[in-house]
């Protein structure tokens, strides 16, 4: 048994953390994570350049890792650095190009050629994958298509380029490469910064990357779950150390907060939950793809869900006035830590999924 | 034992009802009702209608204005309000500074700011806390030095909630620097227009500007601004946080925010079935409405107690914690709900075509993350936690 992350990763991490650290600074992320494209674009391209994309990819499709550590270490650097650039969208596409066996697709997002997202989520029902109403008609014999219809909280969607849309045609749900510029296409911050997309498609014109997708798109949303918990264990790290270090160096009463029983107590119970959360996603990720990946991901995203808004919850509490101001950087990571449940299915969905299959 | 209103005070209640049907403004429900900004006007228009009906005062003796409620009324007036979506009266002036007058003022303090507090005139605002003085507000630091017939005030409070729309502002200085530290604490009116005075805004996690910091630098206020005795703002800081405790349960913003929640639960599909008709969900909400229905007959059973002559001791915190407990339980299922549709930001940035949730829920995100201040402000729960250990402990 050995649960140390290897060499290679360790290089991931420290490369991944030192850049984001650097790019998104506190006072950065407070403005540039709610402005339009929201995220910054060089950081982006940088991140490209850098080659750390290839992490997210087997070696037979060109890259260098795609296995859920690869993700989970990814991720949680993310998170950390509370970066919001666009990688959860990204990760999505890349496992359903990868799927797909679309090897120049692959290779244009992993050089940064181009950026795609994942569009599957509608607005009568943000968490159907399978019930859906976008629709692609066939326009020849080939792979041409046009798809009509819209769709719903579309991560990274503001300012890429493709965006792989799920769709009904001839009866199964397939994936279709739609240009967004063919693409009403309505960007937003969300509330905890970084950016997400609602699209209206007419008619627009598309290629069929997938048909009977259904199992590809579930498996790529089970990948995006375990990267989100990854995310939240970063981040979670991260607010619980801010906390520790408030909690030593604010004092009320004559001493530091830190030395008061009633919050010692509640700092260790947030530790705990911080090691659950920690333990399930590392066993979630190295369950990815395998015969449990489902059932691991969604015990995962469960208790992550869980456990990142208690953090979010108790870190504002403890703080007192002051975490719950734009200013103070920890009140962006709550926000997060609240938010990322809702991504991709909540703790609730997926409590529901596994009492129903137990 | 009789928990049932009494004729009387059902008429009352019939008669807040038809009062809040007639001159609520709909158009202020309806900002109310969808968790938008309420402008400084639309407070004004509120506090004017209900002071033409002579109940904006409602703390205050019949003699000062008021209309001379019980406990149980002021609590109907809360709750019927609560439910039909009226703003929360602005507490600074009415609620907090009135009655400090009344109690410890002078009666030529009494003329000259109670009748401006009435017809607004005067928007009050509190200075309170400072970066250094939280739950520790005995700490407090901003300094009164007499000079003459004037004090000079140099320091900082923060937290001044819509001290942007204020012109006055009540605070807690220190005159006295030796002995206990509330032994040397003042309580001073100032105006904001002084010389020295500056506001600036802070912003709030879910990005709103509700509360602010005051920097005071070298502010001359003349010495009969000062209420009550030199060195004693501290009893008046306690008489006032008990009147700050009144309706601190929020048992009419915890009903409306449950059915709120319900009937948002009863049309919003997730995962092929409605939200209400997941059991696990269905089990949570049930949990609260529980819950909420012992707190409402607590609150009762406190306010019953007052009406016999008691004073709120033990209740008022304990009403303060399950209170708040309560409502941020509702805030958090509110934008569950919602799922992904809880996160564009400013919550209408989608407009009525692409909205992903109906008008009434868009704000849930941006009011459970702006709601988290209900157990830090007023006394933290940890500090209500603090008063009650020894009542219920002993020693």
């Amino acid at each position: 048994m050995d649960f140390t992350i290897n060499e290679d990763h360790q290089m991931l991490a420290e490369t991944l953390r030192r850049f984001l650290a650097d790019a998104w600074d506190p006072e950065t992320r407070a403005v540039a994570a709610y402005e339009a494209p929201f995220h910054q674009p060089d950081a982006w391209s940088q991140l490209c350049e850098m080659g750390v994309l290839g992490a997210l990819v087997d070696e037979e499709a060109g890259g260098f890792g795609g296995t859920g550590l690869d993700i989970m270490v990814m991720f949680e650097e993310l998170g950390r650095a509370l970066a919001p650039e666009p990688l959860l969208g990204t990760l999505l596409a890349l496992r359903l190009l990868v799927a797909a066996d679309a090897g120049d697709d692959v290779a244009a997002l992993m050089t940064g050629e181009r950026r795609a997202v994942m569009a599957w989520a509608e607005p009568h029902d943000l968490e159907a994958v399978d019930d859906i109403t976008t629709k692609a008609t066939r326009t020849g014999d080939g792979d041409d298509v046009t798809v009509s219809g819209r769709k719903s909280a579309v991560y990274g969607g503001p300012g890429a380029d493709v965006a792989l849309v799920t769709a009904m045609l001839d009866g199964a749900l397939a994936v279709v490469a739609v240009d967004l510029a063919d693409v009403e296409v309505t960007g937003y911050a969300m509330i905890d910064g970084g950016g997400a997309a609602e699209l209206v498609m007419e008619d627009a014109p598309g290629r069929v990357v997938m048909e009977d997708a259904s199992a590809a798109v579930h498996a790529a949303l089970d990948a995006g779950r375990l990267a989100l918990c990854a995310e939240a264990v970063g981040a979670a790290d991260r607010l619980f150390d801010l906390t520790l270090g408030y909690l030593r160096d604010r004092k009320q009463f004559g001493r530091p907060l830190a030395t008061f029983q009633a919050l010692q107590h509640r700092v260790v119970d947030l530790s705990i939950e911080l090691e659950q959360a920690r333990s399930i996603t590392i066993l979630a990720a190295s369950s990815l793809d395998g015969p449990d990946s489902h059932r691991h991901v969604a015990m995962a995203k469960h208790l992550v869900g869980k456990v990142a808004r208690l953090v979010a919850e108790e870190s504002i509490q403890l703080h007192g006035g002051i975490g719950m101001t734009w200013e103070y950087p920890g009140a962006h990571i709550a926000k997060r830590l609240v938010m990322l449940d809702a991504q991709l299915g909540d703790a609730d969905m997926h409590l529901r999924e596994l009492a129903s299959s137990a | 034992m009789d928990l049932e209103f009494s004729a009387q005070e059902q008429a009352f209640r019939d008669d807040v009802r038809a009062f809040l049907s007639d001159e609520l403004p709909a158009e202020i429900a309806e900002a109310v009702r969808t968790g938008s900004e309420l402008s400084k006007s639309d407070h004004e228009r509120w506090h004017a209608a209900l002071q033409s009906r002579g109940w904006l005062a409602q703390t205050w003796p019949a003699e000062h204005g008021g209309p001379g409620w019980n406990a149980v009324q002021r609590h109907i007036f809360e709750e019927e309000a609560a439910l039909a979506n009226a703003p929360r009266i602005v507490p600074f002036g009415l609620n907090m500074l009135g009655p400090v007058l009344i109690e410890f003022g002078t009666p030529e303090q009494q003329a000259e700011y109670l009748p401006r507090i009435l017809d607004g005139t005067d928007w009050w605002c509190q200075g309170y806390s400072e970066p250094d003085a939280g739950s520790d507000l005995a700490s407090l630091r901003t300094r009164a030095e007499r000079d003459g017939d004037h004090y000079v005030v140099n320091g900082q409070k923060t937290w001044t909630t819509l001290g942007q729309h204020a012109n006055r502002i009540f605070c807690l200085v220190r005159t006295r620097a030796e002995g206990k530290p509330q032994a040397g604490i003042s309580f001073l009116l100032m105006d904001l227009d002084d010389p020295g005075i500056e506001m600036r805004p802070i912003r709030l996690i879910e990005g709103d500007h509700e509360v602010n910091e005051v920097f005071f630098t070298d502010v001359h206020v003349p010495a009969e601004n000062l209420v009550g005795q030199e060195h004693d703002g501290w009893t008046i800081a306690k008489f006032l946080l008990t009147h700050e405790r009144t309706n601190i349960a929020g048992v009419g913003y915890a009903v409306r925010g449950l059915a709120n929640l319900r009937a948002l639960a009863a049309t919003t599909v997730r995962g092929g079935q409605r939200v209400i008709d997941d059991p696990v969900f269905a089990a949570r909400v049930a949990e609260l409405e529980v819950d909420l229905e012992a707190m409402a007959i607590t609150n009762l059973r406190m306010l019953s107690a007052v009406q016999d002559g008691a004073t709120p001791g033990a209740q008022s915190s304990m009403l303060k914690i399950k209170g708040t407990q309560i409502r941020q339980a509702i805030n958090d299922l509110a934008r569950r709900v919602l799922g992904a549709g809880a996160s564009p930001f400013p919550f209408d940035v989608l407009g009525d075509d692409l909205a992903l949730a109906p008008p009434e829920a868009r704000a849930n995100a941006a009011h459970y993350f702006n709601n988290r201040k209900l157990s830090i402000y007023g006394g933290s729960n940890e500090i209500q936690r603090n008063i009650l250990a020894p009542q219920i402990m002993g020693g």
